[in-house]
């Protein structure tokens, strides 16, 4: 039971990551209905940033996390700009491969800039575990919480509460009738882009305290599995992407608890074949009608 | 039959005087190893390109797992050469072993998915080649991440070259067949097509396993050929390096797909001491081409014999009248 448990705490961090990776996942595809194959890769940009501001500039946990994030939107917003923008009219095909396109090169430039070497996240911050009865919480995996949870509510205000959010709600409904009621289109694409690619990076930076070692290829997978935590909760939808991630998160630990863990990711996989077949638009999504 | 034997013969004539003019380069020592070896990796590029253009040029059903179908063909024949088969009839029985495997994999993989469209659907293939690869990489047979060596070579430029030519007839064959404007019909239109009658599903999975079973042929080549496999040659990766040769030749256009795979084959070649760089190069190439000419180098067209035959006939027609 107790260490049924302590997979309930350690899927739960790991989890609160793949949300923060699948919002951003889900906010492009409410947008442009692009899936951004990239998003892995800038939390890998992410992760490197803290990096190397740790270690180069000295700077705190939360410096790193905010300048991170900062430096990931940026990041997001330029891909935007110069890879997905001249191609919004496009079939989305083109969309898709431009973006595993943008994913390949941030991948390799990334390789060729600081070769492929696997590095040690510095640790800024001392690992303690607190002992609660029959589990163990380190501090890092409470801040991995916190911080995801903080992030959250914050997304949720902006997305409900500020004009900006207003208009990338009214975008997801219908682009066209938003465009007409004078939403700039291309400031609100840029902006989400800025949104998700932040919490990307902010995600790099736990994941770099989680385990402590970073690589240029780091982002290929958890970006895949944070696709199907977005398509589990249910495609566009917030609450489900953040719900969807953990929910791959504890299938991920339970996995390893039980003695397949070289199975995990296949399991993944499996679930997002499975939930497309069973469920296609995820436990929150809207239900969509083909028109002829 | 009789229409398109002049163009037929054409393109068989095209394919014996390559043949022989290789064969001759070889004999003379203008073709060292090295250059084989480029020669050897670029049919197997085509093989891989051909069935790949096939599934998302003229079926259009965006698959991002091409490079598991090539997996289970490179372990069939690595398994069963090192296992007891080691002979060149071996070697034939494992091909075949390998596409029959593939071809049901397809088949399991491809019902179910092919109710999804669009980038749920790259998603769905892609996860079921990771599946395919992650079950690879675990193992005994397989001797897991490590993979399998000392693989005895069977694969010579002869036998590359006379499969290149043979799956790229049977694909071809298949597209100019009533299945093939089945499956052109579906990209179209979906939704039309059914209505006219056309058993969607059945024709997407028919170009699927079709694409399937080449890539099988390929892997199993490539296998015998580097003499070494491990599941970490079959990632993403390699499935997004045939998708750019399908893209950059033009998706729906074979020969484009025969043009881009050469170019890219030597331009590897040439920029092999750039190492990591050339991907990044390949990368910018692949953006810039989507945002500036998505259609690649030669759209749907294809270089056609027939065409140039049929060019000249209309000519003289109207020089007549």
């Amino acid at each position: 039971m107790s260490t049924f448990l302590q997979q309930l705490i350690n899927g739960l961090s790991l989890g609160s990551i793949y949300a923060l990776l699948a919002l951003g996942y889900t906010m492009v595809y409410g947008i442009i209905k692009l899936l951004n194959f990239a998003h892995g890769d800038v939390y890998m940009l992410g992760a490197f940033f803290g990096y190397y501001t740790i270690k180069c500039l000295h700077f705190g946990f939360f410096g790193a996390l905010i300048s991170s994030m900062v430096f990931c939107a940026l990041a997001g917003v330029l891909v935007e700009i110069i890879a997905y923008k001249p191609l919004l009219n496009s079939p989305r095909i083109t969309m898709l491969i431009t973006a595993i396109g943008v994913s390949y090169f941030l991948e390799n430039g990334m390789t060729y800039l600081f070769t492929a070497n696997t590095r040690n996240f510095p640790q800024v911050i001392k690992r303690v575990s607190y002992d609660l009865g029959p589990v163990q919480v380190s501090n890092v995996q409470l801040l991995i919480f916190i911080t995801t949870i903080i992030l959250l509510i914050l997304l949720q205000v902006i997305v409900q509460k500020t004009k900006m959010g207003r208009a990338m709600r009214a975008m997801a409904v219908d682009p066209d009738a938003a465009a007409l009621m004078g939403i700039n289109v291309s400031g609100t694409i840029a902006f989400t882009f800025a949104i998700g690619s932040a919490l990307a990076g902010a995600a790099g930076v736990l994941i770099g305290m989680y385990y402590n070692s970073i690589d240029p290829m780091m982002g290929l997978t958890p970006g895949i599995k944070a696709f199907v935590a977005a398509v589990l909760g249910g495609i566009g939808s917030i609450p489900g992407a953040a719900i969807g991630g953990i929910v791959i998160g504890f299938l991920e630990t339970m996995f390893q608890s039980i003695g397949l863990s070289a199975y995990k990711d296949a399991a993944v996989y499996a679930v997002l074949i499975i939930i497309l077949l069973v469920l296609p638009s995820g436990l929150f999504g809207k239900r969509t009608i083909e028109k002829v | 039959m009789k229409a398109n034997l002049k163009s037929n013969l054409s393109w068989l004539l095209l394919m014996v005087v390559g043949f022989v003019l290789i064969n001759f380069l070889v004999v003379i020592g203008v073709i060292d190893s090295f250059t084989e070896n480029m020669l050897v990796t670029i049919g197997i590029n085509i093989i891989l390109a051909v069935g790949l253009n096939l599934v998302i040029g003229f079926s259009g059903q965006f698959s991002l797992g091409h490079a598991g179908f090539m997996a289970i063909g490179a372990y069939a024949t690595g398994i069963m050469t090192l296992g007891g088969f080691d002979s060149f009839g071996g070697w034939i029985v494992s091909v075949l072993v390998g596409m029959a495997i593939a071809a049901v994999v397809a088949i399991i993989v491809g019902i179910p998915c092919f109710r999804l469209s669009g980038d749920y659907l790259a998603i769905a293939t892609m996860g079921a080649a990771e599946i395919v690869r992650i079950v690879l990489n675990n193992m005994k047979i397989t001797n897991g991440p490590a993979g399998l060596f000392n693989i005895p070579q069977y694969t010579t430029w002869p036998l590359v070259y006379v499969l290149t030519c043979l799956t790229t007839i049977v694909t071809v064959n298949f597209i100019h067949s009533r299945g093939g404007r089945a499956v052109m019909s579906v990209r179209d239109n979906e939704i039309a097509a059914e209505a006219m009658g056309i058993n969607t599903t059945r024709w997407k999975l028919a170009a699927f396993v079709l694409g399937a079973v080449t890539a099988a042929i390929a892997g199993s080549l490539s296998a015998s050929y580097i003499q070494t496999i491990a599941p970490s040659n079959y990632g993403i990766m390699q499935s997004v390096s045939i998708l750019i040769i399908v893209v950059l030749g033009g998706m729906g256009s074979m020969t484009g797909t025969f043009v881009a795979a050469v170019v890219l084959g030597i331009l590897d070649t040439v920029l092999q001491s750039f190492g990591v760089l050339r991907m990044v190069i390949y990368a910018i190439v692949l953006i810039l081409m989507m945002v500036f000419k998505p259609s690649g180098l030669m759209g749907t067209n294809e270089l056609s014999f027939a065409r140039i035959f049929n060019y000249k006939k209309a000519d003289k027609g109207e020089a007549k009248a």
